[in-house]
Order: C-alpha cells, then sequence, then structure tokens
C-alpha cells in the first residue's frame, strides 16, 4: 500500500485528494503541475480527485521566467 | 512548429530552428520589443517598438527567405489558449510567468492530446548550467531547473536563458524528426 512521488516511495492513505497529499508531503508551491499514472490532473481537481494505490506521481513546480 | 511567447525563450528558440531548417513557424506573442528585453531576447536596439512578432519574423527572413512564419499578436488567454497550435507538428512553451505557464501547458496536455509539447521551468539565474534537465512525460517534456528561483527574485541572464531556449530548440527538433519514443 504505498505510491510513488517524484521517485519517492510514501505511504498510500485511502480517499486522500492531491491537495492533502501535496500538504503531507511538503510541496507547498502554488502553481504544481501533477500528473499521475500519466493522467495530467487539472488544478481545479485537486480539491476532489483521490490517489488511487501504487499510483505513480509526478509534481511538477512552474518558477516564473522566460 | 507553434511557439508560445517570444521573449527570451521563444526568440532564441525560434533562431536556432531556423538555422536548423525548420521551414514553417507559428509565433504566438502580443508584445512590442522594449529596450530592456535586449539583456537576453532575440531582438536589437533598432527593433525597439515594433511588435515581437514582426521583429523576429524580419529577423528571420535575414537567415532565412522563404521561412513561411504565421503570426498571431494575441495575448493567450485561459480557455482558448491551444487555439493557435491545432495544426502545428510541435508546441514550444515560451512564456514568462509561472501562473500563464502552468494554465497553458494544462491546456495544450487536455485540449490537444498528443500533440508533443516542450517547455521550460526554471530560466532564472545564472552560473549552474548542470542543473538542468529533462523531464519526459509522454508527449510532454520540460526543460527544469527545479532548485531555480523565480525571476522575481532572481536576475534573468542571456547567457542562461539563450541555454534553455536551445535546450527546448534541441529537444523540439528530435521531437518533429521522429526520433522520441514515450519514454
Amino acid at each position: 500500500m504505498t505510491i510513488e512521488v517524484n521517485g519517492r516511495t510514501v505511504e498510500w492513505k485511502n480517499n486522500e485528494t492531491v491537495t492533502r497529499l501535496l500538504k503531507r508531503i511538503g510541496y507547498v508551491f502554488p502553481l504544481v503541475f501533477v500528473k499521475i499514472n500519466d493522467s495530467v490532473i487539472p488544478r481545479k481537481d485537486f480539491l476532489h480527485v483521490t490517489i488511487p494505490d501504487k499510483a505513480v506521481i509526478k509534481v511538477i513546480h512552474m518558477i516564473s521566467g522566460g | 512548429m507553434g511557439i508560445a511567447g517570444i521573449g527570451g525563450l521563444g526568440s532564441n528558440a525560434a533562431v536556432a530552428l531556423a538555422r536548423a531548417g525548420v521551414g514553417h513557424l507559428v509565433l504566438v506573442d502580443f508584445d512590442v520589443v522594449e529596450e530592456d528585453n535586449l539583456d537576453r531576447q532575440y531582438y536589437f536596439h533598432d527593433q525597439i517598438g515594433k511588435l515581437k512578432s514582426d521583429a523576429l519574423t524580419e529577423t528571420l527572413h535575414r537567415i532565412n527567405p522563404s521561412l513561411d512564419c504565421i503570426t498571431h499578436q494575441v495575448k493567450l488567454e485561459r480557455g482558448s489558449m491551444e487555439i493557435p497550435f491545432k495544426d502545428v507538428d510541435v508546441v514550444l512553451e515560451g512564456l514568462d510567468n509561472a501562473e500563464t505557464k502552468a494554465t497553458f501547458i494544462e491546456e495544450i496536455l487536455l485540449k490537444l492530446p498528443g500533440k508533443p509539447l516542450v517547455a521550460a521551468s526554471g530560466v532564472a539565474g545564472y552560473g549552474k548550467p548542470d542543473r538542468i534537465s529533462t523531464l519526459q512525460m509522454g508527449n510532454f517534456y520540460l526543460c527544469y531547473d527545479e532548485k531555480a528561483k523565480s525571476s522575481e527574485e532572481d536576475v534573468l541572464i542571456a547567457s542562461h536563458v539563450a541555454l534553455m531556449a536551445n535546450w527546448e530548440a534541441d529537444l523540439a527538433l528530435r521531437i518533429i524528426l521522429g526520433e522520441h519514443h514515450d519514454h
């Protein structure tokens, strides 16, 4: 019962939303971009999309500059 | 090839792509060239005041007179950002603000699924080129320095911005030549 977040193994919690997971693992950047098992999760859905067991998650933060 | 934003990233990437022989470019930017763009963007002092899309087209035509350049002088707004890029083979993101970058990436991935997208995050700073790497997720490639500060807290410098821009252009070339793979 674990998930992988940016290559790191993290305990899976039943019914945990993207927002709660980001808070639990300390990803506090406001402009993150999340993919769960290759699906892009729109930011408006972070509050209700839950993390499936064994999910492979990528959290990327966007930094200003260009 | 479509380029969203032709500031530091987009203008330098466009020049690299034109020199490499890319024949069709779609350039999307609403801005005009200002004096303080000249520290990193591919414009010249005598182009100050011109629309970036016109100034860059002029420069690209000096490199390759037969280059086909389509320009859109529009501000990319949430909800319709993908429209200018529907028909391109690869989208290259050259936007500056983190919020706009995140929204743009989200819209391209969700509305044009399967469309290859190359973006950059962490462009500010200098002196640590080794931190740049490529993150690939399917058809989305991100030129990324996760330890970089934002441009509000650090400088934007020609050498580093051009590195990231050329990194993006280099990936885009590989994609357009059909040599990319899902993983």
